[in-house]
C-alpha cells in the first residue's frame, strides 16, 4: 500500500516538473512548481519529518512561490518569449541526463551504510519530531542558526537598496 | 525505512530536470524555479538520509538551505525587477552588460 502511495506521488512530482520546464506560459510554471512542493511535502510525511513538511508549505509553497508570482504579474510578461535554438536545448537535455545517468549509476553501484545515530521511528513519534529537531537546533548548531539570522538580515537590507527608484 | 532508493531515484530525476531547465529556457523567472526546484531535490535527499541514518543533521542542514532559498527569492527577484526597469524583457541573453 505504501509503495503504491509511494509511486503516485513520484508520477505527480516527475510529470508537474517536467510541466515546470515545458510550460510558455511562466504562471503555469510556478502552479506546477507549487504541485511538486506539495509531493515533496507528502514525501517528508512519509519520512517520519512532519516539522519539515509544514516548513516545506509554510516556506516554499507560501512564501517563496506568492513572491515569484507576484513578480510575474508585476512585470507581466508576454508569452510569446523567443524560446533557444534547437541545437542548444539538445545540448542542454544531454547534459542533464547525463548527470541522471551518472547520478543513478553511482547510486545502485554504492551501499548505504547502516543507521549511526539514535533516532528510530518509534522515539520520533513518541517523543515529537520538532521537540528532538529544536534540541539539536539550539544546542549543536546554534552558532548556524545565529549567522542564519544576519544572512536574513542582508537579505532584507539588499533587496530595500535594489528595489529603490535609481540603481 | 527500507525505501531509500526510491527517493534518492526521485531526487536524482528531479534534480536533472531542474538542471535542464536552467540549461534550456531564456526567461529568467523559469530559470529561477528551476534553481529552487534543484533545491529542493538535494533537501528531499538530505531528508531520505537523515531518517536512514537515524541522525537529525541532515534535516537541520534542510533549515539551513530553507533560509538560504528564502534568502535567495527576495534579493534574485529584486534583481530581476531592475533589470526589467532598464531592459524592458528579463530574457537571460539581453544580460550582456558586462560583456565585454
Amino acid at each position: 500500500m505504501e509503495t503504491l502511495f509511494f509511486a503516485i506521488i513520484s508520477l505527480m512530482a516527475i510529470v508537474s516538473a517536467i510541466l515546470v520546464i515545458t510550460c510558455k506560459n511562466p504562471i503555469n510554471s510556478a502552479l506546477a512548481l507549487i504541485m511538486t512542493f506539495f509531493c515533496l511535502a507528502t514525501y517528508y510525511v512519509m519520512l517520519d519529518a512532519p516539522f519539515m513538511a509544514a516548513v516545506q508549505v509554510m516556506v516554499y509553497a507560501g512564501a517563496i512561490m506568492v513572491l515569484i508570482v507576484f513578480t510575474i504579474m508585476l512585470l507581466n510578461i508576454r508569452v510569446n518569449a523567443t524560446q533557444k535554438h534547437s541545437h542548444k536545448i539538445a545540448l542542454g537535455s544531454i547534459i542533464g541526463l547525463f548527470t541522471l545517468i551518472n547520478t543513478v549509476v553511482l547510486l545502485f553501484k554504492s551501499q548505504p551504510s547502516s543507521p549511526v545515530g539514535p533516532y528510530t521511528g518509534e522515539m520520533i513519534k513518541s517523543l515529537g519530531h520538532s521537540e528532538l529537531l529544536g534540541r539539536d537546533m539550539f544546542t549543536t548548531f546554534l552558532l548556524p542558526f545565529e549567522i542564519t539570522s544576519i544572512l536574513l538580515l542582508v537579505a532584507i537590507v539588499g533587496s530595500v537598496v535594489l528595489a529603490k527608484k535609481k540603481i | 525505512m527500507e525505501n531509500l532508493t526510491g527517493y534518492l531515484v526521485v531526487s536524482a530525476i528531479l534534480f536533472a530536470i531542474g538542471t535542464i531547465g536552467v540549461l534550456t529556457r531564456k526567461n529568467a523567472i523559469v530559470i529561477f524555479m528551476c534553481i529552487e526546484l534543484m533545491l529542493n531535490a538535494v533537501n528531499l535527499t538530505f531528508v531520505a538520509f537523515s531518517r536512514h541514518l537515524g541522525h537529525f543533521d541532515g534535516q537541520i542542514f534542510v533549515l539551513f538551505i530553507m533560509v538560504v532559498a528564502a534568502a535567495e527569492a527576495a534579493v534574485g527577484l529584486a534583481l530581476m525587477i531592475a533589470f526589467y526597469k532598464n531592459k524592458e524583457s528579463i530574457d537571460v541573453d539581453n544580460v550582456d552588460m558586462m560583456k565585454w
